[in-house]
């Protein structure tokens, strides 16, 4: 069971950090639309360094499950 | 118009193709479980015990059951018995169970004598030993042929498979290696490319249905890392060092507590790369075969199509994973070997 609550506190975690990079660069590129295409671009390679941050605690998670 | 169609027809095979992906990766996740043993107990389908198994490295390559396994050398040194080569299939009966053979036995993938139980030097061809060395002259064909290309094409507009792979390279020179590392660039450019290519195609092999994860290896991944370690580290210059070890415009008793921490986070660098990349492929290995797993587990043909929309989606989500975690291996490779070269600081 705590494997489980493990795993969706990271998903949560996930969903807040990638939610707010998302929400900031919608920001940016409404007040600056001729940067969107560099916004876009740092958005998702923070997005991926993020998500390797909550898929470390699902792999963590997976392994309590399995042993 | 028209254009909109080409585009249409163009866009639908790429998706008609992807569209085989997911069910070519569940007949692959089908042999071996349950359908082995004929005339056994038919094994409840495991699903931990099969997403681990495809996840880590294996002494056979199974693509398919009744004849589609390759049995890959096994070559082990140990002092008692010496060198040995031999195939991997004497390991396994006719029943897929291990066996002992020749005095060594397999336990969970390792080797071990019978007698002592003590492990021996496995340097076997194993599934990741293959995929690197399928990696490896992929990359040897591809870039060999670029190169070949740009001598034949001399001040002449880039053809083929120079075309194709000229912007990524362009890429790679311009927004990673040349404005983290500066002045000298073009002595690290040869390392930031291979290391970029070589982490993106391995990412790509390893989505292929019946692929090993060869960059979702640890060792790999480690391998990579320490490469990186050792090339900062020794380029390191002067001002590197100095600031590591005699930080410079800070007090002096907080000089001696900044040591340790700095003397950490030239470790730190090389392991936080080595587990950004196993993590990110791993566990998207994981997620796409738990989300196959799913019609498995349910026997039921509704969940079979709606997970493989749901594979296909984190395919593709996987792709831009397997680019992005080359780009990020690269550029922080880069800004590493930046800062310890870096050369203009007054103070």
């Amino acid at each position: 069971m705590g494997a489980g609550i493990g795993a969706g506190l990271a998903a949560i975690g996930a969903g807040i950090g990638i939610g707010r990079i998302g929400g900031s660069a919608m920001e940016g590129m409404a007040r600056q639309p001729e940067a969107s295409g560099k916004i876009q671009g740092a958005m998702l390679v923070i997005a991926a360094l993020i998500e390797v941050a909550a898929l470390f605690a699902l792999v963590i998670c997976l392994m309590v499950a399995m042993s | 118009m028209s254009v909109f169609l080409s585009l249409a027809k163009r866009f639908s095979v790429v998706i008609i193709l992807m569209l085989s992906i997911p069910p070519a990766t569940v007949f692959a996740l089908q042999e071996g479980h349950g359908t082995a043993e004929k005339g056994a107990v038919e094994k409840k389908f495991n699903a931990t015990e099969v997403i681990i198994h495809h996840v880590l490295d294996d002494h056979i390559w199974h693509l398919w059951d009744h004849g589609g396994t390759i049995y890959l050398p096994v070559i082990v040194y140990s002092p008692e018995k010496g060198l040995e080569i031999f195939s991997s299939h004497h390991f396994y009966d006719a029943h897929h169970n291990t066996v002992e053979y020749s005095g060594y036995k397999l336990d969970h993938n390792h080797i071990y004598l019978t007698e002592s139980g003590q492990a021996v030097l496995d340097l076997s061809i194993t599934k990741n030993v293959a995929m690197l060395l399928i990696n490896a002259t992929l990359l040897l064909l591809v870039f060999i042929a670029v190169a070949r290309g740009y001598k034949k094409n001399q001040g002449k507009a880039p053809k083929g498979i120079q075309s194709f792979l000229e912007p990524v390279i362009v890429f790679v020179r311009d927004e990673i290696v040349k404005p983290n590392i500066g002045h000298h660039y073009e002595k690290f450019l040869p390392y930031m490319l291979t290391l970029f290519f070589f982490i993106l195609f391995g990412n790509l092999l390893g989505l292929l249905p019946g692929a090993g994860n060869l960059t979702g290896n640890i060792a790999v991944t480690l391998t990579l890392a320490v490469i990186t370690f050792i090339i900062t580290n020794v380029k390191g210059n002067k001002q590197y060092w100095s600031h590591i070890f005699w930080t410079p415009g800070v007090p002096l008793p907080l000089r001696i507590v900044i040591l340790p921490v700095e003397i950490i986070g030239i470790f730190t660098k090389p392991f936080s790369l080595t587990l950004r990349l196993f993590v990110a492929i791993t566990a998207g290995h994981i997620v796409l075969l738990s989300l196959i797993s799913l019609a498995f587990i349910f026997q039921s043909v509704t969940v079979g199509f709606v997970s493989t929309l749901m594979v296909l989606f984190v395919t593709l989500i996987e792709l831009l994973v397997a680019g992005i975690q080359a780009y990020v291996f690269t550029l922080f490779s880069s800004l590493y070997i930046g800062m310890a070269t870096a050369e203009n600081e007054h103070h």
